[in-house]
């Protein structure tokens, strides 16, 4: 049972997102990746990552998306129609091909090597908000108080490289 | 050796918590002070910076005593291999905040978020030298890498700004998605983050697999466009030239040097396993990256863009000594790194000196003639690039010496031939700016009248530090030579 729901959720995710790169509407692609959004989360659940999960629908699908819309829609991107180039087509085409194969290459090693290290058991609170946050608060405290460094930077540099005005007067 | 246990301490933090304070406080004084100000911002960066120097100097103890600390579950080490590291950066951003004030004031740039974004870049690489585990390893170099393609794109009115902070962005994004890819795959592999575990790990079990084999080449091409590897090396030049000139500076010295820091980490501590694997692999981005940038370097103008090329071939020559490995290979990638920090920054701040605003003045022709009409500038040039060349008695010629003996020593004959070829060849491209310095008259008087170089103090003091540090280095090897040695030996 599992096993069938990660192949169809996986599966699910693949096309989407195949969907979205291949769509020339830019709203029906960030549609798509809602849905790409959407069934990595049922694969997080999969996994016993409830609270990963919560976080991908309300965080990823939801707000970051909407965010997505709205821009699009504000900037009121047209259909570009246009045709690639044969030579650039034919490179398209062996990129896919080399891409897949290597896909393919490497799906094909790490199921048919049985040397592993042996899965241990995961604890009966794995994946819920308590276990999360008792994670991220002591053995994780020092990647989670850098994340917090790194978003401020994030935050510094976007207002910079997006502020309207360049000059003394609002410093 | 003595080893230090505990889950939380602080004290090993100390020089990441004052930059971080240092950089929120500038943000801060930007918001609450007058205009007036604003030529401080540089000199408080600078303070932040010595502080944390200090820190990184005593913390936990003297060089000499080998003290390793383990602190925050394993997810940080401090020993002598990444306090080292840690000096090289510092230097490296303390040079370029000296050469910045003067450019910002003369380019009406912003002045509070630059040093800070500067010193988040700093603390980005601080945490890839010490992290002792994968995602902080990766949270590391992404501070550093967000906070570099806002620096590379900062003078936003310039198209090639703009230009280069967006290819910056957009390839290391992605170079960025094969870090966190290879991560997952040992992760999987191994069931664990931390590199020591990792290691522990793939004994252990006798791990042969090929998910963990993948996942480490995928490390491979993340930190190999992080540290400019050919193939990994197309954005270089393009960034290189586009991003202002202080920055370039500080882009080819700290991030080059963190990207091999945590690369040496990952590989030599975590995966030595898998030595068979990589070693040819190295081998050959070694030979090409080495071959690739010094060749292409022949047939630039501009000198911006020269010096990314040849920053490239810089590279390769690190990642010789990077896999000649050993003791005297790892010293030597320090070694080398530090003078190269020197001799580049030094270069950079002759060309942020001379390239006038707007950075038109970046050609090698926009040079003739510079040895009669500004004697300091260009002699301080031609130290800088025969150091790079590698003519004694430089840093640049000692630190070459020592990666090719040690990878002669090590049995990579063929590599140290190829690149004590590519060093001829690029001794080349390196007189050229020389020789149009002082044998090439100057196409018009008038041109050269207006080229005057714009010589801040600030600027003068990091041209001076750079030309004692490379000119040291050169003449008095032994005392760095003893330094290095012991932050091998910390790696073990």
């Amino acid at each position: 049972m599992q096993l069938l729901m990660f192949y169809l959720l996986g599966l699910g995710a693949v096309v989407a997102a195949l969907i979205m790169v291949t769509n020339k509407r830019p709203v029906r692609a960030a549609m798509s990746l809602i849905a790409t959004m959407s069934f990595l989360a049922g694969l997080y659940v999969l996994l016993d990552a409830h609270l990963i999960a919560a976080l991908q629908l309300i965080v990823y699908a939801g707000a970051i998306m909407v965010l997505f819309l709205f821009v699009i829609m504000l900037l009121n991107i047209e259909e570009k129609e246009g045709r690639l180039a044969g030579s650039a087509l034919l490179w398209q085409m062996i990129a896919i091909a080399v891409v897949g194969l290597v896909f393919v290459l490497m799906v094909s090693v790490v199921k048919l090597s049985d040397n592993v290290v042996p899965l241990g058991e995961a604890a009966a609170l794995f994946g819920t908000t308590r276990a999360v946050g008792k994670m991220l608060f002591t053995e994780y405290l020092l990647p989670f108080e850098i994340a917090s460094v790194l978003l401020l930077a994030a935050i510094v540099g976007a207002v910079i490289l997006a502020k309207r005005r360049i000059d003394d007067s609002d410093q | 050796m003595e080893q230090v246990m505990s889950t939380i301490n602080l004290s090993a933090i100390y020089p990441e918590i004052i930059l971080t304070c240092f950089s929120l406080l500038i943000l801060l004084m930007q918001s609450f002070s007058t205009p007036r100000f604003k030529e401080y911002y540089g000199y408080v960066s600078l303070v932040g910076v010595l502080a944390a120097l200090a820190f990184v100097v005593m913390e936990p103890s003297s060089f000499f005593a080998q003290t390793v600390v383990y602190s925050f579950n394993d997810m940080w080490v401090v020993d002598n291999y990444a306090r080292f590291f840690k000096l090289i950066f510092l230097l490296g951003t303390g040079l370029t905040i000296l050469i910045s004030m003067k450019y910002l004031e003369d380019e009406a740039m912003q002045y509070g978020e630059y040093f800070a974004l500067i010193l988040f870049a700093t603390i980005g690489m601080m945490i890839m030298a010490s992290a002792g585990e994968l995602i902080t390893l990766f949270l590391g170099l992404e501070l550093m890498s967000l906070s570099l393609y806002v620096l590379a794109g900062y003078t936003r009115v310039r198209m090639v700004s703009n230009e280069a902070a967006l290819k910056y962005f957009i390839l290391g994004s992605f170079a960025t998605g094969f870090l966190l890819y290879g991560i997952a795959l040992i992760y999987g592999s191994t069931g664990t983050t931390s590199i020591r575990a990792v290691a522990a790990s793939v004994g252990k079990y006798g791990l042969y697999s090929p998910g963990l084999v993948m996942g480490m080449a995928m490390l491979v091409v993340a930190f190999g466009f992080k540290a400019a590897l050919v193939p990994f090396h197309m954005w270089t030049p393009d960034v290189y030239e586009g991003a202002p000139a202080p920055i370039t500076a500080f882009m080819s010295a700290g991030p080059k040097a963190a990207a091999f820091a945590a690369f040496a980490r990952v590989f030599m501590e975590g995966l030595p396993a898998l030595q068979m694997e990589w070693t040819w692999l190295i081998w050959i981005m070694a030979a090409l990256t080495m071959t690739i940038g010094n060749v292409i370097a022949l047939v630039q103008d501009n000198i911006k863009r020269m010096l990314a090329y040849s920053s490239i071939a810089h590279a390769g020559y690190v990642l010789v000594a990077f896999l000649a490995a050993g003791e005297l290979g790892i010293s030597s990638v320090l070694y080398y790194l530090l003078t190269y920090t020197f001799m580049n920054i030094g270069a950079f701040a002759i060309i942020t000196a001379l390239s006038g605003r707007g950075e038109p003045r970046v050609f090698v022709r926009d040079y003739q003639g510079l040895g009669f009409q500004h004697p300091f500038a260009a002699v301080a040039m031609s130290l800088f690039l025969f150091s790079l060349a590698g003519i004694p008695p430089t840093g640049g010629f000692m630190g070459k010496f020592y990666i090719f003996s040690a990878a002669v020593k090590e049995g990579y004959i063929g590599l140290a031939v190829i690149g004590v070829v590519n060093s001829v060849v690029s001794v080349y491209y390196y007189l050229r700016v020389t020789v149009a310095m002082y044998m090439e008259e100057p196409s018009s008087v008038r041109e050269a009248e207006a080229a005057a170089p714009i010589f801040s103090p600030a600027l003068v003091i990091a041209i001076f530090i750079s030309a004692y540090g490379v000119l040291s280095l050169g003449l008095f090897p032994s005392s760095y030579v003893a330094i290095v040695k012991q932050s091998f030996l910390a790696l073990q």
